[in-house]
Parts: C-alpha cells; structure tokens; sequence
C-alpha cells in the first residue's frame, strides 16, 4: 500500500460526487473518465433508517499492484518513496492489459487518447504537500488525507499535552 | 510556469462561495473553495468544481449577436460591442422617450453583485427591477416582513450551534450551500438533533433523526399543529412570547383548529409523531432553526407555510438567540461604513411599478418584485405599456411555468435583450444577445456580506476571457455612457471598486490576503436586547401583521383540507439536485455527463397499479391542456403517493446545446395558466398546484 490514506466518512457524505469533478478538473480527464468514483444506492432502508449510500473508490495503491505486473511497456509505476502507483503517459500504449489484470478495475480507458488514465494520488500535488484534488475540495469534507507521520504527530502531541495538563493538576 | 492563486467567488449558483483557483500559462488549472475562510476550509461543491470546464466549453455565447430572423428561429448575425451597445442604448432610448424609463423592465439575479445593475435601473427611471427571489423565495421574504418589518436577509441560520434543525422542503444535502451543509454537519456531529419534513426521502432525510414523510401541499397544516401543542402544553417560551410577541392570544384562537389529530389526518403524519416533535423542540430551545425555507414558491398558501415556520422559531425564543436565528450585523452596527452605493447616485423610481407592488398590491413593499405579475402587464399596457425588457442571467422562459403563454406575451416587446454567459430559452428568443464573460473570466463590483462577521468580498478576474465577452460593469458602464449616466461608467475594475471603497477604510491591497476582509475579529451574535424594536407597527413580532390586515389580507388560515388526485394523477412537486442549477448548467460538459436528463420520482405501489416499472419511459400531461411530454421513471418506495417529483431546468431546445438538446423533460411546460396561480398574500408563484397524468406507453 502507499505510505497515504484517503479515508471516506460516510456520516458526512452527502453523495454530492463533488469528489469526482474535483478529480477530473484537476487531471484534465475526458468527461467520462473518472479515476476516482463515487458510487451511491439508495434511498433504501438500512437498519431502522432510510439513507442514500456512498462509497469513494480511488486506486487502493496496492502493495503488489496487479497493473504494474502485467504493463509490457513499463507504463504503470509504483513510486519507491511512498507506494504511489501511476501512469509515466509517455510510455502508455494503450494496451488496456492493466484494466484486465486490476481487480477492482481502477485504470480508465481514455478513447479520446487512447491512453490509459489511474489515480495517481495527485502525486504533483502531494509531492507539494497537498492533497490529492477529491480531498482538497470535497464539499462536506467528507474525504480526508492522512500522512503517516502528521498523524503521528499529532496524537503524540495531543498525548503529551494531556500528561502536561495532569501535571498541572497535581 | 509558476502557479498563481487568485482568490475569487463562485458563479455557479446564487449561494457564491468563496474560492481560491490556480493558475498556470493563463489557464485555470485547479478551482476549489477558499481554505482561508474558516467556515468552507477549501470545500467546493460539485457545480463549483465544474466552473473550469464551463469556461473551456464552446456551447456557450461567445460574441454580441442580434437577431435576423423572427424571434426564437435561431437567426443570428455577429456584430460588435460598439454596435450592440449603440443599439442596446438605441432601443431603450426610443422606448424611454415614447413610454418612460418605467417602459423598461429589469429581471436580474440579484444578490451581493447587484447594486450596480440596481443603479443602472434607477438611473433608466425605471421601478421595474426584478431580482431571482421573485420567482424562489418571494414568500419567505414577505412572511419575515410580515412579522419581524424585515426580510428574512437579516437572520443568520445558527445550523452549528442548534440543538434541534428541521428541514421543511429545503433539501440542503442536494441543492448544497456549502457553509450550511458544514455547519449543520458539525452540529449533528456534537449531538444537535436533525429533524427533515419532506414529500419523499432523500439524501438529507438520510441524515435525519426523524424524517415526517408528508402529504404534498399540507405542510402549514403540521405546522400550526406543532404551534397548537406548543401552545396548548405551555411548551413555549411564555417570557420570551410576552416580551416580544405582540399578540399571542390570537394565534392560540387560530392553532385552536388544528388539533394533532386533524393535522394528521390531513398530512399523513402521526400525531404521537407531531407532539414529540413539539416536545423535542421545546426541550431544545432557543437553540432551534426551524428553516423557513429556499424554494418557497410552492402552494397557494406557501407564505402561510414560511410565516408558520418563523413562528415556531419566535415561540421557542430562536429569533434573536445564539443557536438559533441571530441577527446579522452590518458594518454600520460595528461602528464601520459599508460599502458606497451606486443606487445612492440616483434617486429611486416614483412611478407605480408595474406588477403592482405598494400600490395594487399594497401589502408588499420594496422585495424583489412580482416578476409574474409584471410580465403579465405586456400585453394589457395597463397600468402602462412595458416595452423593453432586459434579462441579466435569468431565463424567464426557462424558469417560470407555461413558457408556450410566456412567449406569445414576450411579443409584445418592443425590444428584449440578455446579458447571459450560458445560453438560455429567453436569450434564444431574444432581439439581442449581450455574452456576458463566465464568472471565472470576470471581475464584479465589491460584495458586502452582513452576518455574524460582516465582510467585504471580493470577485477577481482569474483569466482573460477566451472569447468576446464582457464583464457586467463593462456592459453596464457601456450602455450608461450611451445613456447619459457617466457616473457609472467606469474606465477600470479598479476605479470601480476605489468607489465602493472610499471611505470604509478598507483598501484593494487589503484583499490580496484571501480575497474577503473581515470587518470585525470577533463573532457578533445579533441577539434581542433590552431596547430593541422591531420594525413593524407595534414593535413587537406580529402574529396577524397589522400592515397586512390594513390591506385586507389575512396572515394566516383557517385548516382547509386539500382534494386527493384522482388515480393515474399525481401532483407535480420540484426541487433542486447537488449536480445542477435550474437550467443554467445542464449543458455543462462534466455535469450534463453526471446528470444528463432528468427523470419523475413516483410512488412504487402507485406506479404498479398504472403497471409502470423502474426506469420505464411514460408520457405526462398537465391536466385541461396541451402540455405533455416523455420521460423515464424512477421509483422509490419512500415518496409520497401524490407526489411526482423531479428536477426543474431540463427539457432544453436550443440548438447551440448539443449536449443538452432535447434530454429530459421541461417541468415549466406542464404548468399550464401558472403565470397566474399564486399565492396573493405572500405574492410567490405555487409551482405545485399543478396536476400531472402519468400513463404508460
């Protein structure tokens, strides 16, 4: 997996599909290429309410992408740095072999290209310590984008500012 | 390149949200909301996001044309700004000079951008300004004016602090404004309490503790029931009510008929269900907004509706409470100047205007206008001849219900002109097509945003436009230059906004920052405090506004049970969808692929008994009319069985929209004779007075 999370919280969700826009802006898709999706169903009844649903899905950046293996030309890349797996354009023939070999179907065909678009974690944009386009602008911020290290920070912070406190107590 | 971020404001839809947009070789690259202003944090809802490919889309208006065929054929002829503004300036001269500047009509967008087009109105003679309200949310307006002697503009929704929301038709999980959805999202998080009253489920009633799936077109009825139990149990804030209320006596001689029980008979709604709300509510207050609504244009009785609902608010001591409906602060309340005002250049209009406002229909004062009523003088010239009529991104034709009686009263003009960055029916149909440049390749006059903390905001041109388009203050200054107001011609953005600017103490450079400048550090929660009066007669919150009962109409009604539609009809309901604005942006390259057409919500068991399925295609027709078309169907076990639901701003014809043309159904078209159904005491269209046929094809 890559060192990052995108993490999707339903409770703050409202289906808007904000997310994928954002995505395809940003990365200049052709208006039917989506390389984050948001799928919704409902409103149907779940438990004692009556909800719409969604789920975000992103590329997972696996830890042994499928894709990577089965691109003849090198396309498909996983970033040694932070696992991000991404398309080097250049070298895309447009086999489609990594839309085949990918289990959750991630890599998008692009015909107005011909060239395969993914998710690439808007690694220009994390690289520059941003988030990835369908968290930067969500509408409810419903997606959120975790480092592995700012987390970590954080709740170390947060802990030791609770001992400090006790401290102060005593 | 080096990427450059330009702090701007949203076009999109009326909400106008901050937005921060980076650009690289002059193009936009990247649009999202402005991460400095504290309550957006970056959020850019789904239309928003689309600006960027509006501005790369060819479909849209893309020089000054006028027309040369008959009108709506679709016959144009390039010309230059030069030549549309001299005979813009021609036309409406003529017509000034044979009927007056009242000949003139304005249908405008209104809102924050508005007072120069407001000024430009004033300046013409002309009392005829319409602003986007008088066609949404003209009986929200009335019932705040009716009951607080202002409009309802001076609340601010305190969605984060309040401990019980209801959402009563106002879907504000779909038809998104960002903040709101934040705040309210924030609030349920810290344990507020959603309550959602609607005809059918959606994503915002997905959210919601308790969801009151309602009889289409009963909702006053639920509300006087709530305020009958608040009443009756001594729920209500009886200190608050004998301080501010001025005659509390006679609203309990009103609620006395509409006991829980009749309510529920007639909205379908338990009422077990209606007098836990009431307690619940009760419990909560004053933290409670009970939302008076968005799209109020509704019902016949949808000011009854929107007055109801500011009453809940009043009886449990939300007006004025933190939590609840505070009271915006404008920059005079903090000591500060606001903005200069171009309308202040010119004195305001004393003809009668010509929908009858403050005179025919004498309740209503100032608002946004009977943009209905007005259009409907063309043809008659009574109480004058209105001649011209210009449009500035506003699509009567599109928006306001039988477009087939709109047109034929439309020829009538003498000259019709829009100012319009996307195509629209109206501007299909006009004499002259003024393209307006798209928001994100404009700058507009400086915005003052009263509220909690009152802020200048900024609109800044993040690109040059693509094609020969204007910006408003330029076709404003170029027509008022023709017209002899130099004093609204301006040669810069610059010198325009140093105008608004003089004398506030603020400075452009303070802008560059983030694009907003805050008036005041700290919050200021306009709150009733000892001294304070209302604007009305008595002072006090009106329950029977003595101002509407000298003019003989009634503030609120007696219960009046509605007819059930027969089978195989259901009534035609509208609301808004998170992915497009009326019809503004259904021919938007990203969002017409989200959303392509739109399709009729219907009742599952309703629809099997006229054995129609899920996602078949069936004909509609008004009922006693012509009005007809086919779309597809979607059914939901959670709407109401009189209900057919769908989305207003699809169905379009016009050519120049390949993407747009001809998907969906327009809602407008199965409206026949609403031009003149209305709700008369609040002065809004009632959209949802109209009876469908569904039938299987």
């Amino acid at each position: 997996m890559s060192k990052y999370l995108i993490r999707h919280d339903p409770q703050r969700c409202i289906s808007c599909k904000a997310c994928e826009v954002h995505c395809q802006v940003k990365n200049r898709t052709a208006a039917g290429v989506k390389p984050g999706a948001l799928f919704t169903a409902g409103p149907d009844r779940l438990l004692d309410k009556v909800q719409v649903l969604s789920a975000f899905r992103p590329c997972f950046h696996c830890e042994k992408p499928w894709c990577v293996a089965v691109c003849p030309t090198g396309a498909m890349v996983k970033r040694a740095e932070d696992g991000l797996v991404h398309v080097v354009r250049s070298l895309c023939v447009g086999c489609r072999a990594c839309v085949g070999a990918c289990p959750w179907k991630i890599p998008q065909w692009d015909e107005s290209t011909g060239r395969v678009v993914k998710c690439d974690g808007c690694f220009d944009r994390v690289t520059q310590g941003l988030h990835p386009a369908c968290v930067a602008g969500c509408t409810t911020h419903a997606l959120s984008f975790s480092r592995p290290n700012e987390n970590v920070r954080k709740v170390r912070l947060l802990y030791a500012k609770s001992v400090l406190v006790e401290k102060k107590a005593d | 390149m080096p990427v450059k971020t330009v702090y701007s404001v949203c076009g999109m839809c009326p909400v106008r949200c901050p937005i921060e947009v980076d650009i690289e070789n002059g193009e936009c690259r990247f649009i999202q909301g402005n991460r400095q202003v504290p309550s957006i944090g970056g959020a850019l809802c789904t239309r928003g996001g689309a600006g960027i490919p509006f501005v790369r889309d060819d479909e849209r208006p893309q020089f000054p044309m006028r027309r040369t065929g008959e009108r709506g054929e679709g016959r144009w002829q390039q010309i230059s700004w030069e030549e549309a503004l001299a005979l813009a300036a021609e036309k409406i001269a003529d017509v000034r000079s044979r009927h007056g500047g009242r000949s003139v009509l304005w249908a405008d967008t209104g809102g924050p951008f508005s007072d120069l087009r407001q000024a430009f109105v004033r300046g013409l003679g002309s009392p005829n300004y319409f602003s986007a309200e008088s066609v949404q949310g003209i009986n929200r307006q009335h019932a705040a004016l009716s009951l607080f002697g202002f409009s309802d503009e001076k609340f601010v929704l305190d969605l984060k602090h309040a401990r019980e929301v209801v959402l009563q038709a106002r879907n504000l999980f779909e038809s998104v404004h960002i903040q709101q959805a934040n705040d309210l999202l924030d609030g349920l998080a810290n344990g507020g309490r959603l309550s959602v009253i609607d005809t059918r489920a959606t994503v915002t009633s997905g959210k919601a503790d308790r969801f009151f799936l309602i009889r289409p077109g009963t909702d006053y009825a639920l509300n006087m029931a709530v305020i009958h139990v608040l009443l009756k149990q001594k729920l209500y804030d009886a200190a608050y009510a004998e301080k501010w209320i001025a005659d509390i006596e006679e609203l309990d001689r009103l609620a006395a008929g509409f006991s829980p029980q009749a309510a529920a008979a007639e909205t379908g709604i338990p009422a077990a269900d209606i007098e836990a709300l009431a307690q619940a509510l009760a419990k909560a207050a004053p933290k409670v907004v009970w939302h008076p609504g968005w799209r109020t244009s509704r019902y016949t009785d949808s000011f009854f509706v929107c007055r109801t609902a500011f009453i809940i608010n009043a009886l449990l001591g939300a007006v004025g409470a933190r939590g609840g409906l505070p009271l915006a602060a404008r920059p005079e309340d903090l000591g500060q100047k606001g903005l200069n005002r171009f309308s202040d250049l010119f004195p305001a209009a004393t003809e009668q205007r010509a929908d009858g406002v403050g005179w025919k229909y004498p309740a209503f004062v100032g608002g946004p206008g009977l943009l209905h009523a007005a259009l409907s003088v063309i043809p008659t010239g009574d109480p004058y001849p209105v001649k011209a009529c210009i449009t500035y991104q506003q699509d009567p034709l599109g928006e306001l219900p039988d477009p087939e009686k709109l047109t034929t009263i439309l020829a009538g003009l003498d000259f019709l002109a829009c100012v319009t960055s996307a195509w629209s029916e109206t501007a299909w149909h006009a004499d002259l097509v003024l393209p307006l440049s798209p928001y994100l390749e404009r700058e507009s006059p400086i915005a003052q945003l009263d509220g909690i903390k009152p802020a200048f905001l900024l609109r800044r041109r993040c690109t040059a436009p693509r094609f020969d388009t204007r910006a408003d203050w330029e076709i404003i200054g170029g027509l008022a230059r023709r017209l002899g107001m130099e004093s609204l011609a301006f040669a810069s953005a610059e010198d325009l906004w140093k105008f608004q600017l003089n004398g506030t103490g603020v400075k452009l450079q303070d802008f560059d920052a983030k694009g907003i400048v805050d008036l005041t550090s700290q919050p200021n929660y306009g709150l009733l405090a000892e001294g304070f009066r209302f604007p009305t007669d008595s002072g006090k919150i009106e329950v029977v506004s003595f101002h509407w009962r000298r003019q003989g109409l009634p503030s609120l009604g007696p219960l009046a049970p509605r007819a059930r539609p027969a089978a195989g009809t259901f009534r035609l309901t509208l609301g808004g969808c998170g992915l497009h604005d009326e019809g503004h942006t259904v021919n938007n390259p990203l969002l017409h692929r989200q959303m392509p057409e739109n399709v009729l919500w219907l009742n599952q068991a309703a629809a099997a008994a006229l054995g129609i399925s899920d996602g078949e295609t069936v004909a509609v027709a008004a009922q006693k009319s012509s009005g007809s078309g086919r779309i597809k169907v979607r059914l939901s076990k959670f709407i109401h069985p009189e209900a057919a639901f769908t989305v207003p701003g699809f169905g379009r014809t016009l050519p120049p929209e390949s993407r747009a043309l001809g998907r969906g159904l327009a809602a407008n078209r199965l409206m026949p004779g609403g031009l003149d159904i209305w709700d008369l005491n609040g002065g809004g269209l009632a959209l949802q007075e109209h009876m469908i046929t569904v039938c299987k094809l």
